[in-house]
């Protein structure tokens, strides 16, 4: 089995609500509340959710653009948490970002060739300024950018080349992790279709592992080799994506996954739909016991809504699928909502 | 029987600083009352202006709207703004993408609820509540009185749309546009909200055209589809047929784009190269030839027309290879060629056989 | 919201005593004529000043007349004695803010009335005639200082030295008790010359909102649902556009309650303005410290009613 890049253990992260005459803190949003999952080596973790689950929080704290209220994050091995700032530079060469809006994650006062350099530039790599251009140019190159337009500014480019230029900066000084936080939502249909194929390629050429968060089932399916899905600010379900689209455990999972939209009118018709009633409820006031307990088809009262239920493995057939659920989906339940292999 | 909502050869343009946009370019479709119409494109493609055109908001001074619209007999384009207004919320309604910013932050949903209703109807503003609560129950809001007096940004994203929709209904419209109605929203809500108008397609016998860049919206819903490129209607045909059997490389693309819960494992998706065109300098000849990978010297020069097809009068395409050309390729994508192959297979077999 | 107004108003307690104290250190750091030689009169005896000085306390440190000072403001409300007027301060500030009200309040409305139709016409009928002239006369308005364009009306049409005397000149202002015809008389130039930058600078800024705001989503949803335009613009709209100009309202009224020091000179009208100029000329501590303070409370508490006023305005808005 692949080692883990990355360990995240118990991550809590809360935004105090302020209040009263004082001002003083009356309560919070537990956006993470409790988060514990693995990164494997070379494999692509795909953190799906809807919204106010806590993915994007999460994301920022693996890279630590955000302090953890508590709990840990560590890549290879060293807590990233507790790293003082001139310990954490170095590190940060090694994990990236890749932002969801292109339309505002690039400075637009500067050209995208010295945003690309940019990452030189703040460690101290490449202080030739020919030889950095030459780099720059082929990470463009790479991308696939006109290395041309290195002195052009970011209007103009469309949002799917905007997207290109922050996938360069990425993995300008090689990365062994990116972090990309739904990179394709804010493109059209066709272009997210370049972006995701560009990413696989250069995962598979540049050796990099990659942490995709998304909303879109369909995207974190095709690119994903394992998956976690968030609800409400926990990990509900984890494991091997194709295992858990086949046979998902958890009702949400199952829930999730019959909501999306299938591009084929028979089996869109003849689906069984499981429609959720309700809506997410507030992360400041999160539901007692399993946080999904309020929407779920197999609530049970006065378990679920008392004891929260832990991440656990199910079937020993398939180690590492670990769902949070005391009445977990049955193999023919989990099916009935997937979709069949093609 | 006459068809609902009639549109011939609309085209819209407007005029900029940076010149004249053909935003929507001979654009042509018949719905039938209680039928639901699925118009899917991207950015740019012409397809939101469409239908915002049919109700008369792209009116201005430097807006040039052609051709002929008609619903329930009644010709739109030419109405004048006073007939249009009576239309609007009442025989044909409209609702939109994003709910949060559709409403007016200030004012109670109730109230604007109401207002749907009393800039129509002569009734007591008591009549207008009771109507709006009586429709809120209808989209599945519960405690609907309680939610007259809540403001847009305290509900939440499902219940905003269900709102919207409510007030779309006020007038029993035989008509409602839906643009992007579940683009905002999170996937479980999706679902909500497409079952629901479903339903309502159902029960009240309401014709609809729905607007969206998400083939799979309109697969679970809709009785016909048009696709949109670059201000143009490039395949028109029933939903079933849209998806086993497209004729035109932009449907292909789109299809080919799409990441699918059922796909092959590991494939790559097979995106359509380039970028949407510009609606000023649109490409000469067929508009989709730069990014076609079937593309021959005639497609730069000459416009296609948007051609019945052999078999099924009620599939038209827009492109200028041959019906059986591009049946073959069909297979060939559909077994998971790639389109370069496909093209050398098919397209270049073809011309050296001649 | 409540917890919110309480914490607003110990601020605004705690900001006063800084301005207070702030006003203090300037006032004796920066040299003027010794209050007790300008209260002695004419050719004083050195002992007359020196008693005069000891009546006043000058002769303590500072800090302890800066001590003595709060003491009878907070506790007594006596904001000390004038060393110009022959006055209490606390008499001389009642005696002024009338006028200094009445001006502004006269503005205000004249300023809202022309610029709430001028920047909604300029905005609807955008690069029209209407809209180049209305907001070319608005940048002119904008940019005369108040003091120039205050004389160039009095020498044109103020009934003792202008050219086409319509109007009372400077120096006729009574109070509305008195002579309300007069008083009426005595305000609509200053009225009109205090509201000119401000009714362009409203109807540049109401111009600007309305087309923002015509171009949001929810007036499309309006007009989708049939309502009447001119409903969408008055009820959509407007209500929309109008609620950024209560903040600048708000705060712009604090500030001219503390007093138009420009057109209370230039008109001669009576008001706080003028009472803190004259003040300063004459290093008229206890005066200069009572008007700043005056000036300092309208600003914060205006402010404050801005902030709920807008709360009100805007449901977003919520303070927790």
């Amino acid at each position: 089995m692949a080692e883990a890049l990355m360990e995240v253990r118990d991550l809590v992260k809360e935004f105090p609500i302020h209040g009263g005459v004082l001002g003083r803190p009356v309560g919070a949003v537990h956006a993470v509340d409790g988060v514990s999952f693995d990164v494997l080596r070379g494999e692509t973790l795909g953190i799906v959710g809807e919204s106010g689950c806590g993915k994007t929080t999460t994301a920022r704290l693996l890279l630590r653009l955000l302090e953890p209220t508590s709990g840990s994050v560590a890549f290879e091995g060293r807590d990233i948490a507790t790293l003082s700032r001139r310990e954490l530079k170095p590190l940060r060469r090694e994990m990236q970002m890749i932002f969801q809006d292109p339309y505002s994650s690039l400075n637009p006062r500067k050209t995208i060739g010295s945003i690309i350099a940019e990452p030189f530039v703040v460690h101290g790599v490449e202080r030739d300024a020919s030889a950095r251009k030459r780099h720059v140019q082929e990470l463009m190159d790479l991308v696939g950018l006109n290395p041309e337009h290195y002195n052009r500014y970011p209007h103009e480019f469309s949002g799917g080349q905007r997207q290109r230029i922050g996938v360069a900066r990425a993995i300008a000084l090689k990365p062994k992790l990116i972090v990309a936080d739904e990179p394709v939502s804010a493109l059209d249909v066709s272009i997210q279709a370049q972006i995701l194929n560009l990413l696989r390629s250069l995962q598979r050429d540049l050796d990099l592992t990659l942490v995709l968060i998304a909303h879109d089932l369909s995207v974190v399916r095709h690119m994903c080799d394992r998956v976690a899905v968030m609800y409400l600010g926990k990990v509900v379900e984890v494991g091997d994506a194709a295992e858990l689209y086949a046979r998902p455990r958890h009702p949400y999972t199952g829930a999730l996954l019959s909501a999306v939209p299938v591009a084929d009118p028979r089996l869109a018709r003849a689906a069984r739909r499981q429609i959720l009633t309700g809506e997410v409820p507030s992360p400041s006031s999160p539901p007692p016991g399993c946080r999904f307990h309020t929407r779920c088809p197999k609530f049970v009262a006065g378990h679920c809504d008392v004891d929260e239920p832990l991440l656990t493995d199910g079937d020993p057939a398939h180690p590492g699928h670990l769902a949070a659920c005391h009445y977990p989906l049955g193999d023919d339940e989990g099916a009935a909502t997937a979709r069949p292999a093609a | 029987m006459a068809p609902l909502l009639s549109v011939e050869n609309l085209s819209v343009s407007f005029d900029t600083d940076d010149g004249v946009v053909h935003a929507v370019d001979g654009v042509s479709f018949q719905l039938e009352a209680g039928a639901v119409l699925g118009v899917v494109g991207e950015s740019g493609s012409g397809k939101s202006v469409s239908s915002l055109t049919l109700l008369g908001l792209t009116r201005s001074a430097r807006t040039t709207v052609t051709g002929r619209a008609s619903f329930d007999g009644e010709d739109l384009l030419a109405a004048p703004e006073e007939r249009l207004r009576r239309l609007r919320g009442n025989d044909v309604a409209m609702i939109f993408q994003d709910p949060l910013s559709a409403l007016h932050p200030f004012y109670r949903v109730g109230a604007q609820l109401s207002e749907a209703v009393l800039a129509h109807r002569d009734v007591s503003k008591q009549e207008a509540r009771d109507r709006a609560v009586e429709m809120l129950g209808l989209v599945g809001i519960a405690d609907a009185k309680r939610r007259l007096d809540s403001y847009p940004h305290e509900l939440s994203g499902g219940t905003r749309q269900r709102v919207m929709i409510a007030m779309a209904l006020m007038n029993d419209p035989k008509l409602l546009i839906a643009d992007e109605p579940t683009t905002a929203l999170d996937v479980t809500v999706q679902a909500q909200i497409l079952e629901l108008l479903a339903r309502l397609r159902d029960e009240l016998g309401m014709a609809m055209v729905i607007v969206t860049h998400d083939l799979g919206v309109v697969a679970s819903i809709a009785d016909e589809v048009a696709v949109m490129y670059a201000g143009r209607i490039v395949e028109r045909a029933s939903t079933e047929t849209i998806f086993d059997a497209p004729e035109h490389p932009y449907t292909w693309g789109l299809l080919g784009s799409m990441p699918r819960l059922d796909a092959l494992d590991g494939a790559d998706l097979v995106p359509i190269p380039g970028r949407p065109p510009s609606l000023i300098a649109r490409p000469g000849g067929c508009h989709f030839h730069p990014r076609c990978p079937y593309v021959r010297e005639a497609h730069k020069v000459v416009d296609p027309e948007l051609v019945a097809v052999e078999d099924d009068p009620a599939h038209a395409v827009r492109c200028l290879l041959p019906s059986a050309t591009r049946r073959r390729v069909w297979q060939e994508l559909r077994a998971g060629v790639a389109p370069e192959r496909a093209r050398t297979d098919v397209i270049e077999a073809e011309e050296g056989e001649r | 919201m409540t917890a919110y107004i309480v914490r607003r108003l110990a601020w605004i307690v705690v900001l006063l005593a800084l301005v207070s104290a702030l006003t203090f250190v300037v006032f004796y750091v920066v040299p003027s004529t010794d209050p007790a030689q300008l209260r002695a009169g004419r050719n004083p005896s050195p002992d007359l000043v020196e008693s005069i000085r000891h009546t006043y306390g000058l002769d303590k440190s500072k800090p302890a007349q800066y001590a003595d000072f709060l003491e009878r403001a907070v506790l007594h409300g006596d904001l000390g004695y004038s060393y110009g007027h022959d006055e209490p301060v606390r008499q001389l500030i009642f005696d002024r803010l009338p006028a200094t009200i009445y001006l502004t309040l006269g503005a205000v409305i004249v300023w809202l009335a022309v610029a709430i139709p001028v920047g909604l016409i300029s905005a609807i009928r955008r690069h029209s005639i209407f809209d180049r002239l209305a907001m070319g006369i608005a940048l002119l308005a904008i940019s005369a200082p108040v003091y120039w364009l205050g004389l160039v009306c009095l020498y044109l049409f103020s009934k003792d030295i202008g050219q086409f005397p319509i109007f009372l000149g400077s120096g006729t202002y009574v109070p509305p008790t008195t002579d309300f015809g007069t008083f009426f008389g005595s305000m609509i130039m200053p009225w009109f010359v205090l509201a000119a930058s401000f009714a362009a600078f409203y109807a540049r800024l109401l111009r600007s909102n309305v087309l923002e705001v015509m171009s949001e989503d929810y007036i499309r949803t309006a007009r989708a649902k049939g309502v009447r335009e001119r409903i969408v613009i008055r009820r959509h709209v407007m209500r929309s556009a109008m609620t950024p100009l209560v903040t600048v309202l708000g705060l712009d009224i604090g500030v001219l309650l503390g007093g138009a020091i420009l057109a209370e000179t230039v008109f001669n009208i009576p008001g706080i303005g003028r009472l803190s100029y004259e003040a300063i000329q004459n290093g008229d501590l206890p005066v200069i410290q009572g008007t700043v303070l005056l000036g300092a409370f309208f600003i914060v508490f205006l402010n404050l009613v801005v902030d709920i006023v807008y709360a009100y305005l805007d449901p977003r808005i919520r303070y927790s």
